[in-house]
């Protein structure tokens, strides 16, 4: 049964017992760590050498999606562009902006999947903060996590070590997030379910540093605006061509089925447990094996290369062997009519 | 997906290029009539594999494109009524009325909700009683049976609160005022695939005899269009002017007759205004007095402006629709007009000639081998 008592109330973000209710009964209990413990201020830690540092919100809804909840994103996200600057995620902080109204047990739920992930990538939530808005002034829960990493004693992650000739590796199959989140959004039902690729990457990027070092000229995770839109921003900042083929792109058959239906370019889909990176061309088939050695579906390819043609444009050799600009997008991907 | 694969076939796309040019002696000008199949022509790269001598020019079939200011402008003061949540297709959202676009609209408080079928906005209806749901039913015959079904399903489930904002245009007329013009330039057409796999082929056998041109009723696929593109060159450089079925695996002779039967119960053909080319005499659907109270243009008249006609400043979308200009040919075109800021609806959605163009054709050096 739903009662009151089950529910936020403003009174939860007013710094008072409800609070402190909050805080002890659920936050610092499933989240318990040293730092924490503390319930200071902010967290006061060691750290030295090259540091990475990156923030980040989560604003997704439904909150809930096959394959993980926003609570999964908060924690892989910030992990991973912690991972694109080739460093070694450390510690996290966690805010939380509750609408009036939302539902405590699925904030349970959405902690508990926190701690796990946070477990899964090996970092700790150091500190953090919980405020509540009026109903009606958010939308259930919004996160924000930034994430604190030391970098890879061998990387060298810069887009201006990009140069012809690299080669373009995607680590596994495009579009499986946004998709899945398309289809709970618009309660479409297909016959077997997609499910959100949310997952940390940062340890797959670890290996390859180890193994290749400053062979690894850059990585970027395509979340928003997808692969087509991070390959265009790497296009006009070095000034150069992205040639890709659309026959080397993977994409699960279902995801794809699913894109042909609304009429969306997979191209274009978030992604979230997925990388892009460019590489010396030397090593692209080794980057590739390790890759592969690294995950059961073994989906990484190689999709393209930077040439010196067409600079500032991503070039894409169509699966009939046509050729065609992938450009920027300019706006949200819409369903079209028929 | 196998049921696509092996119309983008690789193999079997260059067979039917080397084909093509293998025939093709004269210089000749196709309209693709539908939207679907300009996207999917410049999305796969097609245009660029075509002998020299074979022009496409894309046609009027983009629902969005063709959609009058004053339907938008309707849709839009809709929406921004307090008991009204205005239901639409995504791409349609975008496109920009006289002074406003639906998503402009929403920015300002306007209630709209995108949705993927009318049956969804009738479901929004019955289970909102409060709210009065309208949905901007636009769109060629394709559209057209699920929007009079989802009239037909809020009568049968006795609700008050749902209308449709309607603005249907229908295929063979548009043909028909194309081929009348007198710039008129096209020698054959690759007719609307999924249109006629709704309304059959009946309607255009007379229009092929009439103005001796080639029609050849052609899918969405690079494989299908292909194939469209070479049985309608055969029969210009064989002199001929008959309709042909590429698509078969879809369209039937006598189309969907369930379908057709929706349509028929809900709708009756009207003079309709079309964006950027004007109004065509009984070109277009609206709903018959039997519905009427499913018509939002007869239940509100109220603070909702008249469709006047209306010209886009600036924009040559008739003369880009009716294939007389190439999207390059404006001087807008790129400059003053982007799909971020389109001064006109083909600008807006991926299935409008200029914005397919901006998107999938902008110029580049010399080709690359990717891999």
């Amino acid at each position: 049964m739903d009662t009151p008592s089950e529910r936020f109330t403003l009174a939860h973000g007013s710094g008072g017992e409800l609070s402190n209710q909050l805080l002890e009964g659920s936050v610092f209990k499933l989240l318990h760590n040293e730092f924490l413990q503390k319930r200071h201020d902010g967290a006061v830690f060691e750290l030295s050498g090259r540091l990475a540092f990156t923030t980040d919100s989560y604003v997704v809804s439904p909150l809930f999606f096959p394959g993980g909840n926003i609570g999964d994103l908060a924690v892989n996200g910030t992990v991973n562009d912690l991972a694109m600057c080739g460093a070694i995620p450390k510690y996290l902080s966690l805010s939380f902006i509750l609408e009036e109204g939302f539902s405590k047990e699925e904030f349970t739920t959405i902690l508990s999947t926190i701690r796990k992930a946070a477990d899964a990538a090996g970092v700790l939530v150091v500190t953090g903060d919980t405020k509540v808005v009026e109903r009606g002034k958010g939308d259930k829960l919004f996160i924000n996590t930034s994430g604190i990493g030391k970098v890879h004693p061998k990387a060298a992650i810069d887009a201006d070590n990009i140069k012809i000739g690299d080669k373009i590796i995607i680590s596994g199959p495009v579009a499986s997030h946004g998709m899945a989140i398309m289809s709970v959004r618009q309660g479409l039902e297909f016959e077997s379910q997609i499910e959100s690729d949310t997952v940390c990457v940062h340890k797959q990027v670890l290996e390859l540093l180890d193994e290749f070092g400053t062979d690894i000229h850059f990585l970027r995770d395509p979340t928003r605006g997808g692969v087509a839109t991070v390959l265009n921003e790497l296009a006009r900042q070095t000034q150069l061509g992205m040639a890709i083929a659309e026959q080397q792109i993977p994409v699960d058959a279902q995801v794809q089925a699913a894109c042909e239906m609304l009429g969306l370019d997979p191209l274009y889909v978030a992604n979230e447990g997925i990388f892009i990176a460019l590489v010396d061309a030397g090593v692209s088939e080794n980057v590739l094996k390790t890759l592969h050695k690294a995950t059961s579906k073994q989906l990484a390819a190689i999709i393209g290369t930077v040439v010196a043609e067409h600079p500032g444009q991503v070039v894409m050799q169509t699966e009939i062997g046509g050729r065609r600009v992938v450009p920027m997008p300019s706006g949200e991907q819409l369903p079209r009519i028929c | 997906m196998k049921y696509l694969n092996e119309y983008r076939d690789a193999s079997v796309v260059k067979k039917l290029l080397s084909e093509l040019g293998s025939i093709v002696t004269k210089p000749w000008m196709l309209m693709e009539v539908c939207g679907g199949q300009t996207h999917s022509l410049v999305k796969n790269g097609v245009l660029n594999m075509l002998p020299d001598k074979i022009t496409m020019v894309h046609g009027p079939g983009c629902p969005v494109c063709v959609t009058p200011v004053s339907m938008i402008d309707q849709a839009v003061a809709l929406s921004k009524r307090n008991d009204v949540l205005l239901c639409s297709f995504g791409d349609m959202v975008r496109v920009p009325g006289s002074s406003k676009s639906l998503m402009q609209a929403r920015s300002e408080g306007g209630h709209l909700q995108i949705v993927y079928s009318p049956l969804d906005a009738v479901k929004l209806a019955a289970d909102n009683p409060q709210k009065e749901v309208v949905f901007f039913a636009v769109g060629f015959e394709t559209t057209a049976p699920a929007n009079a079904l989802a009239v037909l399903q809020a009568a049968k489930l006795g609700l008050s609160n749902f209308s449709i904002l309607v603005s249907h245009v229908l295929v063979p007329p548009a043909m028909e005022a194309i081929l009348d013009d007198r710039f008129n330039t096209i020698h054959g057409f690759l007719g609307a695939g999924h249109v006629c796999s709704v309304m059959g082929m009946q309607e255009y056998h007379p229009l092929a005899a009439k103005y001796k041109v080639p029609i050849v009723i052609t899918g969405f696929e690079p494989v299908d269009l292909l194939q469209g593109i070479l049985m309608a060159v055969r029969q210009l450089e064989a002199g001929n002017a008959t309709l042909e079925n590429q698509y078969a695996r879809v369209v039937r002779e006598t189309g969907n007759l369930e379908a057709q039967a929706v349509i028929q119960e809900v709708f009756e053909v009207a003079d309709r205004e079309w964006r950027g080319i004007g109004i065509i005499p009984q070109s277009g659907y609206k709903v018959r007095e039997k519905y009427r109270q499913y018509d939002a243009e007869q239940k509100y008249t109220e603070g909702i402006a008249p469709s006047l006609p209306h010209a886009d400043v600036g924009c040559i979308a008739g003369e880009i629709l009716r294939g007389i200009k190439k999207p390059a040919q404006c001087p807008h075109f790129r400059k003053t007009c982007t799909p971020l800021n389109p001064l006109g609806a083909p600008m807006v959605s991926t299935e409008g000639a200029c914005a397919a163009y901006y998107h999938f054709s902008q110029a580049y050096e010399s080709a690359v081998s990717p891999i």
